[in-house]
């Protein structure tokens, strides 16, 4: 007798991802799914998809999506949240998205506590416009608008989200993933949850930085790209969890 | 918003511009509020209250209208009305909804298919459709929703032509014209888009010439123009950069386009 011991999740559709070759992009996607699969929230979960890389995720998600502008996700996630508060509201961004050009969107949520979940996949680079250096771009990374490396003293320094939004009160998880082996997905996605938890919880905004490989712009193959982010992304970016507790603690206590 | 058809109510409480500008008041966001909100083909929905009764009217009609066709609306104030005192009589609260809204994101509780606001289509074809249906529904806004006050506009051979706290300086002019036996009148828009051209049908054949007051170097004059279809001279009064006209001001205005009548 046959028995389905894999499929895709029913949070995922039936379109084909537009992802390139390698991309973990498409891990990501089906870790969010699943989770959304196993807290059973499906029918009342809305997605709010970014500028970037993942803008078309509306067709991949099969809950409610919004298409936000430019790093707007985490004020368009606001609206949504408070207008329907018993919907599960997460955004889901990259580092372009989030930490450049949504930046005070992304800071002024966090610090509001809104009870929402943001995904944010940073790859060091912006992806879909051709590789140009991102703010979380690495000293001396080579992309299309540094071709001799991130210089820091033209180009500044990379800024570090989670570090930066666990000093915020209304930050529930900040925490640092990554997806490059079967250790860290299986970590990655039970941040995920916890992210997703948290929301129905009321426990306030929750962040998932997830460790991204960008092999087209990097000029690298899949596997070369996993090694570099291992070699050179982690170091910079450490993983692990930067705040865990419910919104405000830290006032209570004090 | 308006590129995904989403209703929403913005309130633009005018300052002297551009840039920091001033902190007077102003009306120098016309065209911004009618004409360049922002990029692409697109209009959204502008009230224009002249009292402080009309600010709290015009909310419920602007997100009800805003509702019925998937439209962004906006009310165009001035820093003098949002200054002001004024008694009001608060409408009765309710919790009726205009419209059904089954394209709005909200869960779709398993029990239809997902719903995506989305403003990308990268299909030239796509968009251009998407923009011509959108214009047909501007149409019907147009046909249906011109909003405008008149004052002693029946006999008029001068109309001043003004929205806002100008408005509200032109009706005081009007009165000390009529004093000196002027036959002078006020048309008031209160939708700026659509513009009330219906309000200018006759009188584009019967006045003798129109007046456009607002406080800025006369943004709206152009669309008083069009409405009178060059049938009769169009001017301008106004001031800008926080200066408020004087109904000194517009009555020598007044007095200076009566004589050449």
């Amino acid at each position: 007798m046959e028995k389905v011991i894999f499929k895709k999740p029913h949070a995922l559709t039936d379109v084909p991802f537009h992802y390139c070759a390698g991309c973990t992009h498409g891990i990501i996607h089906r870790l969010v799914a699943e989770v959304i699969d196993e807290l059973g929230c499906e029918g009342h979960t809305v997605g709010i998809s970014p500028v970037g890389c993942a803008v078309m995720n509306y067709d991949y998600f099969n809950c409610d999506m919004i298409e936000a502008p430019h790093g707007r996700a985490p004020a368009v996630a606001t609206g949504v949240k408070r207008a329907h508060p018993e919907n599960v509201v997460f955004t889901y961004q990259g580092d372009g998205d989030l930490a450049a050009i949504g930046t005070a969107e992304t800071v002024h949520a966090a610090t509001r506590g809104e009870n929402i979940t943001v995904i944010f996949v940073n790859n060091t680079i912006y992806g879909m416009t051709g590789g140009q250096m991102a703010p979380t771009s690495l000293p001396g990374q080579v992309t299309q608008t540094t071709p001799y490396g991130r210089d820091v003293d033209k180009a500044g320094f990379p800024v570090r989200i989670c570090e930066m939004l666990s000093t915020l009160d209304g930050v529930a998880l900040a925490q640092r993933t990554s997806v490059d082996t079967v250790k860290n997905v299986n970590e990655t996605k039970r941040a995920i949850k916890k992210a997703f938890q948290n929301q129905i919880d009321g426990r306030g905004f929750s962040i998932v930085e997830i460790l991204s490989t960008c092999p087209t712009n990097w000029g690298m193959n899949p596997i070369e790209s996993l090694d570099w982010l291992r070699e050179n992304m982690i170091p910079y970016y450490p993983l692990g969890v930067y705040k865990d507790e419910r919104k405000g603690a830290r006032l209570e206590n004090e | 918003m308006a590129a995904c058809d989403i209703p929403a109510l913005i309130v633009n409480v005018q300052r002297g511009g551009p840039g920091l500008g001033g902190i007077q008041p102003s009306q120098s966001d016309y065209w911004q509020a009618t004409k360049a909100t922002g990029h692409g083909d697109f209009q959204i929905l502008v009230y224009a209250p002249a009292t402080i009764q009309e600010m709290v009217d015009l909310v419920g009609l602007a997100f009800d209208k805003g509702d019925e066709y998937r439209i962004p609306a906006m009310i165009l104030a001035d820093g003098m009305l949002g200054q002001m005192m004024e008694p009001v009589k608060l409408p009765e609260a309710t919790t009726k909804r205009a419209v059904d809204k089954p394209w709005a994101c909200c869960g779709h509780q398993n029990k239809r298919e997902h719903n995506i606001l989305n403003s990308l289509l990268l299909s030239p074809k796509e968009l251009e459709d998407l923009i011509i249906q959108r214009y047909k529904r501007y149409d019907v806004i147009k046909k249906n929703e011109q909003k405008w006050d008149e004052y002693l506009l029946d006999d008029a051979d001068i109309v001043v032509v003004a929205y806002g706290a100008s408005a509200r300086v032109s009706h005081t002019a009007v009165d000390m014209a009529r004093q000196q036996g002027i036959k002078a009148g006020l048309l008031r828009p209160i939708t700026l888009w659509p513009f009330p051209v219906k309000a200018f049908e006759s009188l584009k054949e019967t006045a003798k010439a129109f007046i456009s007051c607002e406080m800025s170097m006369g943004q709206m004059v152009d669309d008083v123009r069009l409405a009178v279809e060059c049938k009769k001279p169009v001017s301008f009064v106004g001031r800008t950069g926080g200066k408020i006209p004087t109904p000194g001001e517009v009555l020598n205005k007044i007095i200076e386009v009566g004589g050449v009548c």
